[in-house]
């Protein structure tokens, strides 16, 4: 086979670069044991473990009722946040960010083939979250489509802390961080154990988390049909907060 | 196509106190293989990473296809070689060729490179997995798939085995006679030799010498043999023309400099004859750019 080396400089549509990127991370992320077991072993068997068993106190609703938007919002905080904290963390490290910079991907070019994946993932998240509960009697009071809004502002908001993070942090630091604070967020941010379960003080410092919010955003969709906008301005917040301070302390290399 | 490939002039790069890059000028030819030669700690990675657009001057002008290296136009026409690094270690070898290739207009056909740099059996092995030599045929791969003017490669042979250094050499060669400015580091005189066009030595982060590799070897040639030492070069000297130089170093290894030709050979034979020596090894070399390049940049190591 000859190869022909004579100049011939270009940049592909942005479009083809942006999906071949996406199209990239996100058989990463499907390839990763790690990553996978985060973002779908864990919330599936979350789901299954507490609707089968009556290991929390939820109220008065069915356990699968209230553990299933839980569980969405777990799925959406695991791949935009921890995930992506921890990939974009060790591509930073291993000089991929540094390599890329050097092709015609432009970095919004890079950011948005990241959104991208980062949705797919969640796609897959939802559906598979969906099928196993509905096998588990899950009924919702509203539509999933009316949780988008919520799942796709948790989404931004937890993509500005994991890259807040990534940006600023070693690639060690970011995988212990993230895990950590992953672990600490599903544990009260009103994933499994309800924020009644937590003292009256803590309470309103615990609701103001974008875990609590998109928890209880999509779960006031999902259990009761209701439409609360306080969430959405509390995730909005966040996203703001986080993309804003990611864009100006992120280091590329 | 009046300016050149790449043009530094009076460039500074410091980290702290620390000053890498210290008022060094060059310029590179379009359509030529440049080598930028030097000890390891010379500035000759800060040097390219600023032409590559990944780090900024702290002054001194630098103009990269006559544009400022950060520009984003340049990002198509340019392909770079990272000294190590730069692909997710669980991408596959091919995977991260043809995702690398999707970001240019006419990119090489990504299958037929693989071949070419012996790559192809690899395709589906995460970088991770690769040797190291394996490792670098895939940064080089990425650099030139994209079919750009200007190529920049950083240490592009460091850990080749020798087949790999002869493929990579040949490539090199492929893409000068296509057309391609290139511009590579390294520390490896046979490789500045035997490709470049024009050499820069660069130590302290400034430029020492350069011009081609004929010139900066120059035309004086040598004549070396071993013999046993302590031989009385004075007397030897006395028969050789005037300004010729004769060294013993190290020991048993003598050196003479001037004008070689048959004469000169002629006396130094006759003298070793007188000596009741047998010349062992006689040879006439030229300086070799390893010499050349230990005479500037010092013998100790660093």
């Amino acid at each position: 086979m000859t190869l022909d080396f004579t100049p011939a400089p270009g940049a592909a549509p942005l479009r083809r670069m942006v999906l071949a990127q996406a199209a990239a991370e996100t058989r990463a992320i499907l390839r990763n044991g790690e990553q996978l077991l985060l973002t779908l072993i864990i919330p599936v068997l979350l789901l299954v473990g507490f609707s089968l068993a009556p290991l929390v106190d939820v109220g008065a609703a069915r356990r699968v009722d209230f553990l299933t938007p839980g569980v969405l919002a777990l799925a959406v905080m695991s791949t935009a946040f921890t995930g992506q904290a921890i990939a974009t963390g060790f591509e930073r490290r291993y000089g991929v960010l540094k390599r890329l910079g050097a092709t015609p991907l432009s970095r919004f070019g890079l950011m948005l083939a990241k959104t991208l994946a980062v949705l797919a993932v969640e796609l897959l998240q939802v559906v598979v979250i969906v099928v196993v509960a509905y096998l588990l009697g899950w009924r919702p009071e509203g539509l999933v489509v009316a949780a988008l809004p919520y799942l796709l502002l948790g989404t931004a908001a937890f993509s500005g802390l994991g890259l807040l993070m990534a940006g600023v942090l070693r690639a060690e630091a970011t995988l212990a961080a993230a895990n950590l604070v992953y672990l600490v967020l599903l544990g009260c941010g009103g994933v499994v154990f309800p924020l009644s379960a937590f003292p009256e003080g803590v309470r309103p410092v615990l609701e103001a988390l974008p875990i609590a919010a998109l928890t209880g955003g999509v779960r006031a969709v999902l259990a009761e049909g209701a439409f609360p906008l306080a969430p959405l301005g509390i995730l909005a917040a966040w996203a703001v907060l986080t993309l804003g301070l990611a864009a100006r302390t992120f280091r590329w290399e | 196509m009046g300016s050149p490939a790449v043009e530094v002039v009076d460039l500074v790069k410091r980290y702290g106190g620390l000053t890498a890059v210290d008022g060094l000028t060059l310029s590179a030819s379009r359509g030529a293989v440049t080598a930028i030669l030097g000890p390891n700690g010379a500035g000759k990675t800060s040097t390219v990473e600023i032409c590559e657009g990944f780090r900024t001057a702290d002054s001194g002008l630098v103009r990269v296809l006559g544009r400022d290296p950060r520009d984003p136009a340049l990002r198509p026409r340019v392909g770079v070689m990272l000294q190590s690094g730069g692909v997710p270690p669980a991408m596959r070898c091919a995977e991260w060729l043809r995702l690398v290739s999707r970001f240019y207009a006419c990119p090489l056909d990504v299958q037929a490179l693989l071949v070419r740099l012996g790559l192809a059996e690899h395709a589906r092995t995460p970088y991770r997995r690769l040797s190291g030599g394996q490792q670098q045929r895939l940064s080089l791969a990425a650099a030139v798939v994209g079919r750009p003017e200007l190529v920049f490669l950083d240490e592009p042979t460091a850990g080749l085995d020798p087949q790999a250094r002869h493929a990579c050499w040949d490539l090199v060669g492929e893409l000068r006679a296509a057309g391609v400015s290139v511009v590579l580091t390294t520390h490896h005189m046979d490789e500045a030799e035997r490709l470049a066009d024009h050499v820069v030595i660069i130590d302290h982060g400034r430029v020492v010498a350069e011009g081609s590799p004929a010139s900066l070897t120059g035309a004086e040639r040598q004549l070396r043999f071993r013999a046993r030492p302590g031989l009385a070069l004075e007397e030897l000297l006395t028969a050789l023309p005037v300004g010729s130089a004769a060294k013993e170093s190290p020991a048993g290894h003598y050196i003479i400099e001037g004008q070689v030709d048959p004469e000169l050979l002629a006396t130094v034979t006759a003298w070793c004859a007188a000596e009741g020596v047998t010349a062992d090894d006689l040879r006439i070399e030229r300086r070799t750019l390893e010499d050349v390049f230990l005479e500037l940049t010092g013998r100790e190591l660093r």
